[in-house]
């Protein structure tokens, strides 16, 4: 049996290959990753990513993985349709020179889990950086929602880091959730090992 | 091929029959929550996650503030990690995995041939899987404009290449070798000559990304990111084989690179 490739580091310069825009190249993903027609909650999720020492991480790639607004992955290990053929619930985006990103998309519906209880509506994030030399796998989770009490995953979060797993509500505006990411130290970001 | 996969990874672990329940622990992982979750019939094997480097390598000193100081928290796969992003040839033109072909110009450099296969840890081909590049030039400098290395850009040279793997798992890029380059990390550091590789494979937890070396590169001894793999094996499968029936006679040489990514528990079913 062939042996696992093992992980390497994105390094600084992972724009050229991964998202490529601004070096003429057609991107495949962004960070939009529900359009208008969407069916479901639009959102928009901003965030900033901080390293140990509080300072922001420009050269960072936040990547993620979510359902549809009744909980169904476009992957045919799931196998439902998904609502709209254009959906494929995969976004990409860099982080600027602020450790800022931003993601637009619909909120996701509760998720079956093994044991069939259903997981509370949640976002898959992976995060890739130079200094980071495996990606990190965190998921974004939404403020006030009765099933995070429940969530089978939440529930095996020490309760005091549970926090750094949901998304702020923002006071004005009701769409717009906030999700930053700290990597290392007080109030470090849970990361899971699936 | 997706009603296939359905088949194959749709059950594992979704079930909503009697079961035991999920172990519900509010303290920090142990090594003891990493037996319960392999009890809890993975969809996809762990064992083999050994291989990747630690986040911690204070040699790479890009790692010291980045690396989470807090245990990992082992969890179940559900749907959600067993599911991920499907893109294919629909997304990708064959023009895109030629790189000395993306300018006016051909590049400088010596013009190389990198094929390979995508595979599992079951020796399973993965096909129509994305598979992305990104290199600096000959030169050993980067078009990206953090990179200052004081050598030339090539202006017939962008770096970046895309494809989709065929039913055999197998990819082919045509490109030019990159040079090693300087960075900061030490004094006198220098990167071995890479290709920077990215695999989606079939769902979230099969994403890897990676760096594919040259045979015998001097560097390999004093390069903290390709030593942070703690198996020296482990280190040579990142290395690409240089191959006399890929290299094209008066065109290019060849070197052969596989790429194996983890793999599902599923049984395979026949097509």
């Amino acid at each position: 049996m062939p042996e696992r490739t093992p992980s390497q580091t994105v390094g600084p310069y992972l724009h050229i290959g991964l998202t490529p825009g601004r070096y003429g190249v057609r991107e495949i993903f962004g960070p939009v990753v529900a359009d208008a027609a969407m069916p479901g909650t639009h959102i928009r999720i901003e965030g900033r990513l901080v390293d140990g020492d509080g300072n922001v991480v420009p050269d960072a790639l936040i990547e993620i993985w979510q359902a549809d607004s009744q909980g169904r992955y476009a992957h045919p290990a799931d196998g439902r349709p998904v609502a709209s053929n254009s959906f494929r619930g995969f976004g990409r985006a860099p982080t600027d020179d602020d450790g800022a990103f931003f993601f637009e998309t619909v909120k996701p519906g509760a998720v079956v889990s093994p044991n069939g209880v259903m997981q509370a509506p949640h976002i898959n994030v992976g995060i890739f950086a130079r200094g980071l030399l495996k990606r990190l796998f965190t998921r974004i989770y939404f403020p006030g929602e009765p099933a995070n009490a429940s969530d089978p995953i939440l529930s095996l979060v020490p309760a005091d880091r549970r926090d750094t797993l949901i998304a702020k509500p923002d006071a004005k505006n009701p769409s717009l959730l906030r999700f930053d990411i700290k990597l290392q130290g007080d109030g470090e970001t849970v990361f899971f090992d699936a | 091929m997706g009603g296939e996969a359905g088949a194959g990874q749709g059950p594992v672990g979704l079930s909503r029959g009697p079961r035991k329940a999920n172990p519900v622990v509010e303290r920090p992982v142990t090594a003891r929550d990493d037996q319960e979750a392999d009890a809890m019939e993975d969809a996809y094997s762990r064992t083999g996650n050994a291989v990747d480097p630690p986040h911690l390598f204070p040699d790479y000193k890009g790692t010291a503030r980045r690396a989470p100081s807090r245990p990992l928290i082992m969890i179940p796969q559900t749907l959600s990690e067993i599911t991920g992003p499907v893109y294919g040839h629909s997304d990708v033109g064959p023009e895109e995995a030629d790189l000395t072909k993306q300018h006016a110009g051909e590049p400088q450099g010596e013009r190389i041939i990198v094929k390979g296969r995508l595979l599992d840890e079951r020796g399973r081909p993965v096909p129509n899987s994305l598979v992305e590049i990104w290199q600096c030039n000959a030169a050993g400098r980067y078009i990206h404009k953090v990179d200052q290395h004081p050598a030339p850009l090539d202006p017939n040279f962008t770096g970046a290449g895309r494809c989709v793997t065929d039913e055999n798992g197998t990819y082919q890029f045509t490109t030019i070798k990159p040079g090693a380059y300087p960075w900061r990390n030490h004094a006198n550091a220098w990167r071995p000559a890479h290709i920077h590789f990215s695999l989606l494979g079939p769902s979230f937890l099969t994403r890897l990304v990676t760096q594919m070396y040259f045979p015998g590169d001097p560097l390999f001894p004093f390069d903290p990111i390709f030593n942070s793999v703690p198996d020296p094996k482990a280190r040579e499968r990142m290395i690409a084989k240089f191959d006399l029936d890929t290299t094209k006679p008066e065109w290019a040489l060849g070197f052969v690179y596989d790429i194996v990514l983890r793999g599902s528990n599923a049984t395979p079913t026949e097509d």
